[in-house]
């Protein structure tokens, strides 16, 4: 090794204090630059597009498209316009396959760092525990959001590059121009991400609390199964309004003239009791926590 | 006032695991300028204790100032002009030994991002800077380590094992390193189980076992006295080891290849030179063997404590071993912490 330069020491006697120290953008920018630079992110990322791509190919070929359910006006659209498929394709990936996408980095996001020992790395500098916590939190909301995002975009462009720009019919049976139309996506999609935050929110409290990725990862997708099977529990159809998994439908609302706010309000609340203990309980855990690892 | 108080100044810090007794009732006395050497078998507390230092962990008792701050109470402003690494430095394998400093100086705000190539140079990793760390050596890893703390300018150095797994070159070259920056200035808290780089490099050391410091203070002091051993060569030899093995304070007295050989204090080695020249005998040299680290060192740590510790109470650093309270109210001797698990393994 050379010589140390007589600035890489500071003269004895320096004064402490007076840096400017990074804040929290900086700390989330750094946090999605790591994000970019790992294949984990693209696995998810690629499963969000894969899907309506394939939901796409399968509409092209296939000559039945009522699907049934809640949204069987939107299957019987299919063909007439493509602003229907990204409706569908969030309606099937919005039980499972997104809360699984979200889980993918939620449960990573803390656990993985402390596992490989670069947690205390990053906690021997000059930011506080707090600025790092929000950081990842962050990284990891945005990256939920950017999967959802990315997977409505390419059941847009397939459904319309399939089937064309035209006006669709609402849930109320009310026809709205294919302008509306787009922007009802982009709001459903919006509206879809706040009880996708909160198994988010849920992702990053197993990431602290167990220090474990897969465990993390695993057990933020088997609590939404969980709620799932609660709420197919005879008996118990009284708590169904409060199970984050009913609240992945709180975009319904938006697809009714007039747009019905009743259960979008209602949803809002009820993700925040799940996703506010759940960050803040992380938060905690996260600031006194012994970081041992690596 | 901060700027004024001592780089490191631990007081009662215990860490308890469940019944397990990590670090029991540490002292560390780390003054300014000082390269400290903390030692201690593994399974000892010196990791444990550093993570403490770092506020990486929370004491469970005690507590840990820098520079007059406090980690757990201040965060991240009581690292400010602190630096170093704790067992393996660690970075993200996936981006290049500049792109993790440059994450890391980012972190550091300041104009940390500027030194960069500079800290790169310092460490002889410039050319190998655009590759993944990933693919580095484990010696270019703690260079790396070295790197990222020099990018913080600091007034405190805390190494843990820096020369661990570096060849004899890469390891004269981290002394030549830990050395240079010392001579700038830098305070140096070095945990090693290199004793030869310990007793080259430090000038205090804290000798740390089953969780308690048994030994703190000037290492020139604990060799000088700490069983300082003697070779004689007089007139007759064989009368005056006669003489020596019944001499106060005089031990260990046996005949060697070119005279007698023992150890005692000074004071002791007067006394029988002394006796000896009462008796006609001409000492004709005197010669002090100090004793090594690494005998200090096994003296301290293994085996027959209670006569080494007889041997090293009357130096001014050396600390007489307590009987700890154990956290879940039992007893336990400092010597049954180094059978438990030791979570910094």
């Amino acid at each position: 090794m050379s010589a140390v330069g007589a600035s890489a020491a500071p003269p004895a006697g320096a004064q402490i204090g007076g840096v400017r120290r990074p804040r929290v953008p900086t700390v989330l920018r750094w946090e999605l630059r790591k994000l970019v630079s790992q294949k984990r992110t693209y696995l998810g990322l690629g499963l969000a597009a894969l899907f309506p791509l394939i939901f796409v190919v399968f509409e092209n070929l296939h000559q039945q498209h009522d699907h049934g359910g809640n949204l069987s006006i939107f299957s019987g659209q299919i063909t007439a316009s493509g602003l229907a498929t990204p409706v569908l394709t969030l309606e099937f990936l919005s039980a499972f396959m997104l809360p699984l996408i979200a889980s993918l980095v939620a449960g990573d996001i803390v656990a993985a760092e402390d596992g490989n020992g670069t947690l205390k790395t990053i906690l021997t500098r000059s930011v506080d525990r707090g600025q790092v916590f929000a950081a990842k939190a962050l990284a990891a909301m945005l990256y939920a959001g950017l999967a959802v995002y990315v997977s409505a975009a390419v059941a847009t462009v397939g459904g319309v590059a399939s089937w064309g720009f035209h006006p669709v019919t609402t849930l109320s049976g009310t026809k709205v121009s294919a302008s509306e139309a787009l922007l009802l996506v982009f709001a459903s999609n919006a509206l879809y991400l706040i009880p996708l935050l909160a198994v988010v929110a849920f992702g990053v409290l197993l990431s602290t609390a167990t220090r474990n990725s897969a465990a993390s990862v695993v057990g933020a997708v088997g609590f939404v199964i969980l709620l799932y099977i609660v709420s197919a529990i005879p008996g118990l159809e009284g708590i169904q309004p409060y199970l984050l998994t009913q609240q992945f439908a709180n975009w319904h609302g938006l697809l009714r003239t007039p747009t019905d706010w009743a259960p979008i309000w209602h949803s809002a609340w009820v993700c925040a009791l799940y996703a506010v203990p759940a960050l803040f309980a992380a938060y905690l855990v996260f600031l006194r926590r012994d970081v041992a690892g690596g | 006032m901060p700027d004024e108080a001592a780089p490191v100044r631990a007081r009662g810090l215990v860490k308890r695991y469940k019944e397990v007794l990590a670090v029991d009732h540490i002292d560390l006395n780390v003054r300014s300028g000082d390269v400290y050497g903390f030692l201690g078998p593994n399974g000892a507390g010196k990791t444990t204790t550093l993570r403490m230092c770092l506020g990486l962990i929370m004491p469970s008792e005690g507590k840990v100032e820098l520079f007059g701050r406090d980690p757990l109470r201040e965060g991240a402003r009581a690292l400010e002009g602190v630096a170093g690494f704790v067992e393996a430095p660690r970075f993200y394998p996936y981006l290049s030994g500049r792109k993790n400093l440059e994450l890391l100086a980012a972190l550091d705000g300041g104009d940390a991002r500027e030194r960069i190539e500079e800290v790169l140079d310092v460490v002889e990793l410039a050319p190998r800077g655009k590759h993944r760390v990933g693919g580095y050596s484990h010696g270019m890893r703690q260079r790396l380590g070295i790197a990222a703390a020099l990018l913080r300018r600091p007034r405190l150095l805390i190494l843990d094992e820096p020369a661990t797994g570096l060849d004899p070159a890469g390891m004269r070259d981290m002394r030549t390193l830990i050395r240079r920056l010392a001579d700038d200035g830098i305070t140096v808290l070095l945990s090693s189980h290199q004793l030869p780089e310990v007793q080259e490099l430090c000038d205090r050391v804290a000798i740390v076992d089953s969780g308690q410091v048994v030994y703190e203070g000037a290492l020139a002091d604990l060799r000088r006295q700490g069983g300082a051993g003697y070779r004689m060569r007089t007139s007759d030899d064989a009368r005056a080891l006669k003489i020596a093995a019944t001499a106060p304070g005089v031990e260990h007295a046996s005949a060697g290849e070119h005279g007698l050989n023992f150890q005692a204090q000074e004071s002791n080695v007067g006394a029988l030179s002394l006796a000896l020249g009462a008796e006609g005998i001409a000492i004709l040299a005197l010669t002090p063997e100090l004793a090594t680290l690494e005998d200090l060192f096994f003296r301290l740590t293994e085996g027959d404590r209670g006569t080494v510790l007889g041997d090293l109470n009357g130096l001014p650093g050396a600390i007489p071993r307590q009987v700890a309270q154990g956290g879940d109210g039992t007893l336990a001797t400092a010597g049954q912490g180094a059978d438990m698990p030791s979570p910094e393994q």
